[in-house]
């Protein structure tokens, strides 16, 4: 089953997560946006920093979820492949697991400038949840 | 709700009022305040994403939105505005300012900088300097600048600007002449900008950055208004090197930060917006100047990024030339909302002018000038790509007119970043780069493939169409002669 991907925009990047829960999905979103700045399965998973974001709907909650990481990141000048997610209502507690940037081996290609409400969406497509927008880079 | 998915349809330009050949309008239906109106030729319009004409559309139905909903020949779709959107509010009539109107990377622009030599000069030490510049000038995904800032001094920087950075002897005093509002914009609040924003810059002032961001060496290969190049002290063969960058992290996180809130309250006014990315709030109201006032401090914070990298591209350049010397051409940004003076219908007003992927091109007169551009014009400063060549133009009296005195601002993508990814890779583009003469130096193989010449559309169509429109006119060509990507 496919977990994430990214899809074209003219001048952006949409990134998509795939998941049998919301948990799931919002967390596979996350790979897909690291997916975009490094190679994720060279980024390995030795410390971990949690993020808690709140929003008026869910998909108000995935942009927050994904700029706080983003956010981290840039201070931290760390990079993630692993993430978990909890939501109770319009609450989101995540963590995420990753390491130092190390631009030769992540093979670093572009920074993330954050995630916007452009084809923003969280919706159920046969079963499973489907979570998507388009980063700016 | 928010899903859209007939991307890449084009518009049919039957479908518009053709006002003149580069004028197009999208007459005032519905909830429009204003029309439409589109500076482009017939190819370009037809070559752009129907969704561009959505965007004007929405843009058009913001209260308080002054004589029209503008769109710059590379228009695209963007988020909230189309990239290449103009529009201008006044407070006074409920006008909004909107964080969709600017985008993350505030005041984004590019510095065009005189080298005092020619190419045949520049030619054979030409690699040295391009890796000097590569290996010193921060760039690339996660790249820390050389100087790193605490509390107090952001909170300075972010009221100073480029001023701050020459106090610092980060350049010469000269240099601030040659910046719109002379390096520094009035009305930045720090108090406005999260300590999220602030520690995102700790480390990150005076990097590049990535994606299209770029330093160049260019060398003037057309002249087409002798007096204007005159007056910029351009000649045929000049050196020149350009910056392309923004504000980094911070300005990232102010834009993240007033996306939410912005949203929030454009929910709370019940403002009719037709799309959650306009996140908007009346100028007047607390959340529309709070906004004001970190964007205002998102600018300085681009201003001073693009100050300190000047300061090491003189370093490097004299190092390496030492009979040269570096001095400002200009700086343009084009992503902001200012606040300008504008007569309507023979009335000045006051307005908010939001430029999203477009940049000030002011016609001559403006006291804002530099004294020795003021008869020509104001330099506008148009990017194109590696491989290709940039532009430089001036501001017209009619573009002050018909668009706020507003022009283009690159070629704008005609390719998704994934697609042109599938189609070449880095390592090919720069080798075929070299055999046409252009020395490329990258951080990044996919990055560079993300930016090939071919994923963009054709400059000199969208700069044309800009001074066909008389939003600016051409004063020269710029042609890469090496590149450095982030």
């Amino acid at each position: 089953m496919k977990q994430y991907e990214t899809f074209e925009h003219e001048a952006d990047i949409g990134i998509r997560g795939y998941g049998d829960t919301p948990e799931e999905a919002f967390a596979n979103a996350a790979k897909a946006m690291y997916s975009v700045m490094v190679e994720l399965d060279r980024v390995e998973q030795k410390q971990f920093r949690g993020v808690n974001v709140s929003a008026d709907d869910r998909e108000q909650l995935l942009v927050e979820w994904l700029n706080a990481l983003l956010a981290v990141s840039d201070i931290e000048r760390m990079v993630f492949s692993r993430f978990e997610v909890r939501i109770e209502g319009n609450r989101l507690a995540g963590t995420a697991w990753g390491e130092q940037l190390d631009r030769a081996r992540h093979q670093a290609n572009v920074e993330v400038k954050g995630a916007t409400y452009h084809l923003l969406s969280v919706r159920e497509q046969d079963g499973r949840y489907v979570v998507q927008c388009v980063v700016d880079v | 709700m928010y899903e859209r998915r007939d991307q890449g349809r084009s518009m049919d330009p039957r479908t518009l009022n053709k006002l003149s050949e580069h004028l197009w309008e999208i007459p005032r239906t519905g909830d429009m305040k204003v029309p439409g109106r589109i500076f482009a030729s017939e190819k370009l319009i037809s070559d752009m994403d129907e969704k561009v004409r959505e965007q004007v559309v929405n843009v058009a139905c913001l209260p308080g939105i002054q004589v029209a909903s503008m769109a710059m020949p590379d228009a695209h779709w963007g988020y909230g505005f189309p990239i290449g959107g103009v529009a201008a509010f006044d407070p006074d009539e409920g006008g909004i300012i909107s964080m969709g109107g600017v985008g993350f990377d505030i005041s984004c622009g590019v510095r065009t900088m005189k080298t005092g030599m020619m190419k045949e000069e520049v030619l054979p030490r030409l690699e040295v300097l391009v890796d000097q510049f590569y290996a010193r000038v921060p760039a690339g995904v996660g790249s820390e600048g050389l100087i790193k800032m605490n509390a107090a001094q952001i909170d300075e920087m972010l009221v100073g600007g480029a001023e701050w950075a020459v106090k610092r002897g980060y350049g010469v005093k000269e240099d601030l002449a040659y910046i719109e509002e002379q390096g520094r914009v009035d009305g930045a609040d720090p108090s406005r900008v999260s300590d999220t924003a602030k520690k995102r810059q700790y480390r990150e002032m005076g990097t590049l950055g990535s994606g299209n961001h770029y330093l160049e060496v260019q060398v003037v290969d057309e002249l087409y208004d002798e007096k204007a190049a005159q007056a910029m002290g351009l000649r045929m063969d000049a050196v020149v090197i350009s910056i392309h960058c923004g504000s980094r992290g911070l300005g990232h996180q102010i834009g993240t930060d007033y996306l939410r809130s912005l949203a929030d309250a454009a929910r709370r006014f019940k403002l009719p917006i037709k799309d959650r990315e306009l996140a908007s709030a009346p100028i007047t109201s607390p959340e529309g100047r709070a906004y004001f006032g970190a964007m205002s401090a998102g600018i300085n914070c681009a201003l001073a990024n693009r100050q300190i990298i000047t300061h090491l591209v003189r370093e490097i350049f004299t190092e390496v030339c030492p009979e040269g010397r570096v001095t400002m051409l200009y700086d343009i940004s084009h992503n902001t909302c200012k606040v300008e003076t504008h007569s309507i219908k023979g009335k000045k007003k006051r307005l908010f002018v939001h430029r999203k992927g477009a940049t000030r091109a002011f016609g001559p007169g403006q006291i804002d000038l530099p004294r020795e551009y003021r008869h020509v014009g104001q330099p506008v400063l148009i990017g194109g790509t590696m491989g290709t060549a940039s532009y430089i133009l001036t501001g017209t009296e009619e573009g002050m007119e018909t668009a706020f005195g507003s022009a283009c601002h690159g070629a704008g993508r005609a390719m998704s970043r994934t697609q042109a990814k599938r189609q070449w890779h880095g390592r090919d583009i720069v080798r075929s780069l070299a055999a046409q003469g252009i020395m490329v130096r990258g951080h990044s193989y996919s990055g560079i493939a993300e930016e090939a010449p071919e994923s963009y559309k054709d400059v000199t169509e969208v700069v044309d169409a800009a001074h066909r429109a008389n939003l600016a006119r051409k004063v020269a060509r710029v042609r890469p002669l090496a590149c450095v990507k982030g």
